[in-house]
């Protein structure tokens, strides 16, 4: 053998060595190692293991890196107090900073090293995409996706998957429904993330008032923070009202833009990029604290479809406000934070109607089964063929540092269908804070 | 010719196929990423290290053969192993042509121009997809999933793609060795160290640097088809800046010009993040330290191995192999560890 041949066998050795290392560590902990009555991966008879993937790092961090730790200190209250049917809750959030790459393992870490018995709250459109396919091959719920894309509701291809916020189309045709009911003959425009959410908001949006009868729409990519030229557009079209499908940090550009060029249409944004807290903190941020960031935002339209911090009355509210308090003080209460709170709340539901003898089989008829009365202010559309979340928002308005919500809520469906008012009074949080199966 | 380094490819294939039997998922899992990883980094340091060129877009290449992969296996969706493999070898054939395309600008590029050009070539490639008029063909934002055929019966899928990223990045290696013990290898090794000497001794210096370009491309593309396999799913936002600058790093680190480093670089590069991550998990700071911390330990980790070992992994262990020699030898035997390595 040469030189040459005598290294590359070596280095042939030295990889099958390594992988060989890393086996022998992990083969101890294989299977379900934690001597528990279960065969089913990451539940005992006293704890349940859950996995997500979150933006803790990176250009989604603002703001989402708050909901998984919320999410968190609910489950530790639950556990506080008992847990579920007998069982605490461990809740394992690994960072993929919005790269779908990172997901993808990250993912396959939490499934295949640490067993868990399901995927709960993985957040984002592009990331979650990348290990859709891979949670469901492996037969593992993924509940609760933190993305309003229509792409989740697909039970026959992805039979283990749900979503749970309504979906950017069902919020675009209501915010449609709004603004030809309350802006007759007003010139709109539209500024939309060019990617599902923005388009899936579109759609929905232009089954209300059609294209014909939109001035102009913009699109954005998100990665590139240059809006001015768009804005530009949307300024020479004569837009009146602007109905904007952004994150939060470009709604904060948008606002700040249209500052810069003297323009000043009444704006309407999703519930995705609207959360007052974090725009008001956004826009200092941006303006190096120039621009007011609490005054700038205040008459902006939104929607939402959870009650609102400004009613400290709220049931829901009064709960989740003590849970902050008590697990992640340093967290401003925003509408991130009662997001995860909330989210971690159906889950638990779920969790509890699934019953004692808790199985990957049983938590998804649990969550088809559709016996929620949760924080949610719409009903959610879960049945055997429909895997989309909550079916409505309520309007609101931008006032303080809280959105105030008005009217009722409205429910409607992803396709034609009509939008009609919601009626039945929320549900009130359980005493105890916990839900019962 | 080809028969050089034959045996111990097959033998190290052998032992690498043997252990992935006792290996778990997810520790498969790993060995595949780090297969598909060495198929970049070879190719990448055969570029850098012999011929002398720099590419930050070696990603952009490997985006060339993932797309490549998903498109042919959109289109027939029963492939077999055996059609898979023509697929592998056609996202081959696709990223050599666009790194032939790449050479021909590159050739006419020096130094920070050529960082420059293949860097817009790594942001810019990627986000085709996005673009509305190829949304359609391309499947715009959320990409294809991609469904490679199964092993043969009884042979875990996870297990199953790890053989055929070993497999590769061993018969990826084993043409890599040959082709740089060969007069092309020298070749890019002349062309390198003086390019005026190179042209006065008859070659096509531009020649020569162009199919090198065509060579580190062709192992991105083969390294982006088994990426798109071992993924299950692409879409633009799979193909990151950091990707290419993660193959950079490998091969830098590694030992730049040196196989044995590409190996060494890739199981640093896969390894160490997930490493990193589950330390800063044992520690009690706050979310934001422990969110950020697994970056700063990776990065840290590169800082500390560069200033140890400044030629990479492989000139550190030369160099240790050496002294070891001298000391046996109870005499000086020259300079002979600081020699840069040839393989």
């Amino acid at each position: 053998m040469t030189k040459a041949s005598v290294r590359l066998f070596a280095m042939g050795a030295v990889v099958a060595l390594a992988a060989a290392a890393c086996g022998g560590s992990s083969s101890s902990s294989g299977g379900n190692g934690n001597g528990g009555t279960s065969s089913t991966p990451g539940v005992t008879a006293t704890s349940i293991l859950i996995g997500s993937h979150q933006p803790l790092t990176g250009i989604a961090a603002p703001g989402y890196s708050e909901i998984a730790p919320a999410s968190n200190a609910y489950f530790q209250w639950v556990n506080a107090h008992g847990g579920i049917n007998g069982r605490k809750i461990t809740f394992k959030y690994l960072d993929d900073a919005y790269d779908p790459t990172k997901t993808s393992t990250d993912v396959k870490q939490l499934v295949l090293q640490k067993h868990v018995f399901a995927i709960f709250e993985g957040l984002g459109t592009p990331t979650h995409e990348a290990a859709v396919n891979f949670i469901n091959q492996q037969k593992v719920p993924d509940l609760f996706v933190a993305s309003g894309c229509l792409c989740w509701n697909n039970p026959s291809q992805n039979p283990e998957t749900f979503g749970w916020l309504p979906d950017y189309t069902r919020e675009g045709k209501i915010l449609g429904d709004y603004v030809k009911k309350n802006f007759p003959g007003k010139k709109i425009g539209i500024f939309a993330q060019g990617d599902d959410f923005g388009q899936n908001g579109i759609k929905g949006f232009e089954d209300e008032i059609p294209a014909s009868g939109i001035a102009d729409i913009e699109q954005y990519d998100p990665t590139n923070i240059k809006i001015t030229p768009l804005v530009q557009k949307l300024q020479k079209a004569g837009v009146q009202v602007l109905v904007s499908f952004t994150v939060p940090a470009f709604t904060a550009l948008l606002k700040l833009t249209s500052l810069q060029l003297g323009f000043s249409p009444q704006l309407v944004v999703s519930s995705v990029g609207s959360d007052p807290i974090t725009l008001s903190g956004l826009i200092s941020n941006f303006s190096k604290g120039k621009a007011p960031g609490k005054d700038l935002i205040q008459g902006i339209i939104t929607d939402g479809y959870l009650p609102s911090p400004a009613e400290p009355s709220n049931s829901w509210i009064k709960l989740f406000k003590q849970i902050h308090d008590k697990y992640i003080p340093k967290l401003p209460f925003d509408g991130n934070v009662l997001y995860g709170m909330a989210s971690a709340y159906t889950f638990t539901e779920a969790l509890a109607a699934a019953g004692q003898n808790l199985t990957r089989e049983s938590l998804v008829a649990a969550v088809e089964a559709n016996n929620f009365s949760g924080p949610n202010l719409t009903p959610y559309a879960y049945s055997s063929s429909d895997h989309s979340g909550m079916t409505g928002v309520q309007m609101g308005v931008i006032q303080g540092l809280a959105v105030h919500l008005q009217g009722q809520p409205l429910v409607t469906d992803d396709g034609t269908g009509p939008i009609t008012p919601y009626t039945t009074a929320e549900a009130t949080a359980p005493a105890s804070g916990i839900p019962t199966g | 010719m080809l028969l050089r380094h034959g045996i111990p490819a097959v033998a190290g294939l052998g032992l690498l196929l043997a252990v992935t039997g006792g290996l778990s998922q997810y520790r498969n899992n790993q060995l595949a990423q780090i297969a598909t990883e060495v198929c970049a980094v070879a190719g990448l340091t055969v570029l850098t290290g012999l011929s002398g060129q720099i590419s930050l877009g070696n990603g952009a290449f490997m985006f060339v053969g993932a797309y490549t992969v998903a498109l042919l296996l959109k289109h027939h969706p029963s492939a077999n192993n055996g059609e898979f493999v023509l697929i592998l070898l056609a996202a081959i054939v696709v990223a050599a042509l666009a790194g032939a395309l790449v050479g021909v600008a590159a050739a006419r590029l020096r130094g920070p121009y050529l960082a420059g050009i293949t860097l817009a070539l790594a942001i810019g490639l990627p986000t085709l997809p996005k673009y509305s008029r190829l949304q359609g063909p391309l499947g715009g934002h959320a990409g294809f999933s991609v469904d490679a055929p199964l092993g043969p019966n009884g042979i875990d899928y996870i297990r199953w793609q790890a053989w055929v990223c070993c497999i590769a990045a061993v018969i990826t290696l084993f043409l890599l060795a040959n082709l740089s013990a060969s007069r092309v290898g020298r070749a890019f090794r002349a062309v390198r160290d003086d390019e005026i000497a190179a042209s006065l001794a008859g070659m096509s210096v531009a020649r020569i640097q162009i199919l090198a370009f065509v060579v580190s491309a062709a192992c991105a593309g083969l390294a982006g088809g088994l990426l798109a396999d071992v993924a299950g799913n692409i879409e633009p936002d799979s193909f990151p800046l950091t990707l290419s600058l993660g193959l950079l790093a490998a091969a830098v680190f590694g030992g730049l010009g040196t196989l044995s480093g590409a190996v060494y670089g890739s199981i640093v590069v896969i390894l160490l993040p997930t490493w990193s991550q589950d330390l800063a998990n044992h520690v009690s700071l706050s979310d934001k330290v422990v969110s950020n911390l697994p970056y700063a330990l990776y990065g840290l980790g590169l800082i500390v191995g560069m200033l140890l070992f400044p030629l990479g992994i492989q000139g550190g262990l030369r160099r240790l192999a050496g002294r070891a020699r001298n000391t046996l030898r109870t005499k000086p035997a020259g300079n002979y560890a600081g020699e840069p390595d040839q393989d």
